[in-house]
């Protein structure tokens, strides 16, 4: 039977590009921002564009930050996509304002510092050897990124008895640098857009697949 | 490592057919939008762009039906432009799976409209599409050139400077700069124009208008650029994608 993967629909951006992505892969696709489903399926992908308050309002109105708690804690993978990367921290500044996010992982989303924002187009990023995201691509492989904000500091402290396995984070420039993609255990997430990264994103959504059973 | 320089080819969409001609070999079908978007994907373009100049409002369905036919075959990221006056059809166009919508007419008619637009969908997939040229006759501009509508047959007066920052200041993610004087000449980009609005935003600003051989491109970066926009050379087969990035990197920019 197929992997059953489910895109979490909170009336956030084009959700038809990630369908299509996921389906080429074989695997059984919905988009819906129903909970039982969510919460069921094999592979959950939170996916997100805009506004950090304006996708935190969306994803509260079909209580999908408790959909992600529930998943996590029964062990099952979820793959936050840009600004669905983005609202797994604690919080998001914009224009001043602070946003509260899932607070997964601590940390802030902030305004990135470059001569050009957006950050748009594709860049180069740089993955830790341990990887399972990005296995098997060369230090070259360019991902599609579209984003005014990002995490520039990673604020997780590694756990002092050491029972924890670290999370692993990769990163990307841009100004100054900032996380790309995070891999912890069920919950992964990536800044940029996997579904719209050609041949590159189709080999990552692959990898990410094979962590879900 | 940074950025990649974008190159983009821009297909004019005509009631679902593309128009303009088409010399590539071995398509089985050239007027089609899809099948041409998969070849520009397979050759190396980092976006598509689909200028939808169709005129009947009843034949903007097949533009939808193209749109969503292009998403689920090519993953890259996509813009369409052309007679977007609502947020409703920037609404559409997104639904059907386009990433970005380009706003030019509309927008100098109401330019709340880019406001409202950016602030429902996100700044990311709104792109100010500018058509300037040198100012000509008793207009003046501090900046020497002025935004025009139809076609750039109709002047408006607009500094494309002020247009640039407005566009701006009301939450576009992107500015698109077709110079009205450069553009079917072949003779390379309105580098001038591109340094000004360059040094006025701090979006990404991508050229268009006027290219016509590879010599053309590294310059246009060298002004500012953060991608380059063509459509008859590429359709025409005059110069390939592959092309024009080689000759980037050689010239020293990243390009994917």
């Amino acid at each position: 039977m197929s992997k059953k993967i489910v895109i979490l629909d909170y009336g956030s951006g084009n959700l038809r590009s990630a369908e299509r992505a996921v389906a080429r892969h074989g695997v059984d696709v919905t988009v819906t921002p129903d909970w039982d489903t969510a919460v069921e399926a094999d592979g959950l992908i939170v996916p997100g564009v805009g506004a950090f308050s304006a996708c935190m309002t969306g994803l509260k109105s079909v209580r999908g930050e408790q959909i992600i708690g529930r998943r996590l804690s029964g062990g099952r993978p979820v793959l936050g996509i840009c600004v669905g990367m983005q609202i797994l921290f604690a919080k998001g500044v914009e224009h001043g304002v602070t946003t509260e996010g899932c607070a997964e992982w601590p940390g802030t989303v902030e305004r990135l510092e470059a001569p050009v924002v957006p950050h748009m187009g594709w860049n180069t990023v740089d993955a830790p050897d341990q990887t399972v995201l990005f296995k098997g691509m060369d230090a070259g492989t360019r991902f599609y990124f579209v984003h005014s904000y990002g995490v520039r500091r990673w604020e997780l402290q590694p756990d002092p008895m050491g029972h924890l396995k670290p999370p692993l984070v990769t990163w990307a420039e841009h100004g100054d640098r900032f996380v790309a993609a995070v891999e912890n255990g069920a919950l992964c997430a990536t800044q940029f857009h996997p579904e719209k990264s050609g041949d590159a994103g189709a080999e990552l959504l692959k990898n990410w697949l094979s962590t879900v059973e | 490592m940074s950025v990649a320089v974008r190159v983009i080819p821009c297909l004019d969409v005509d009631a679902g057919r593309v128009v303009k001609g088409v010399k590539f070999q071995n398509l089985r079908d050239a007027g089609d939008p899809v099948e041409l978007a998969r070849r520009y994907d397979a050759e190396g373009a980092d976006e598509l762009t689909f200028l939808d100049i169709t005129a009947s409002s009843g034949d903007r369905e097949t533009t939808y039906d193209v749109v969503r036919r292009t998403a689920e075959q090519v993953f890259i990221p996509l813009t369409v432009g052309g007679g977007i006056r609502a947020v409703d059809d920037v609404d559409r166009l997104l639904r059907a799976g386009a990433d970005k919508v380009s706003v030019n007419t509309a927008a100098i008619a109401r330019p709340e409209f880019l406001q409202e637009a950016a602030h429902r969908f996100g700044s990311q997939c709104i792109v100010l599409s500018v058509d300037a040229r040198r100012v000509t006759g008793d207009t003046t501009t501090e900046s020497g050139y002025e935004v025009t509508t139809h076609g750039g047959r109709k002047g408006t007066g607009i500094d494309v400077i002020e247009w640039a920052r407005r566009g701006e200041e009301l939450g576009v993610g992107e500015i698109l700069l077709n110079s009205m004087d450069a553009d079917g000449t072949k003779n390379g980009f309105d580098l001038e124009m591109l340094r000004q609005v360059r040094a006025a935003v701090s979006v990404p600003v991508i050229a268009s208008g006027g290219a016509g051989a590879l010599e053309h491109f590294a310059p246009a970066v060298d002004s500012g650029a953060d991608a380059v926009l063509a459509a008859s050379v590429f359709h025409f087969g005059d110069l390939k994608i592959s092309e024009v990035k080689d000759a980037l990197r050689a010239s020293g920019h990243p390009v994917r």
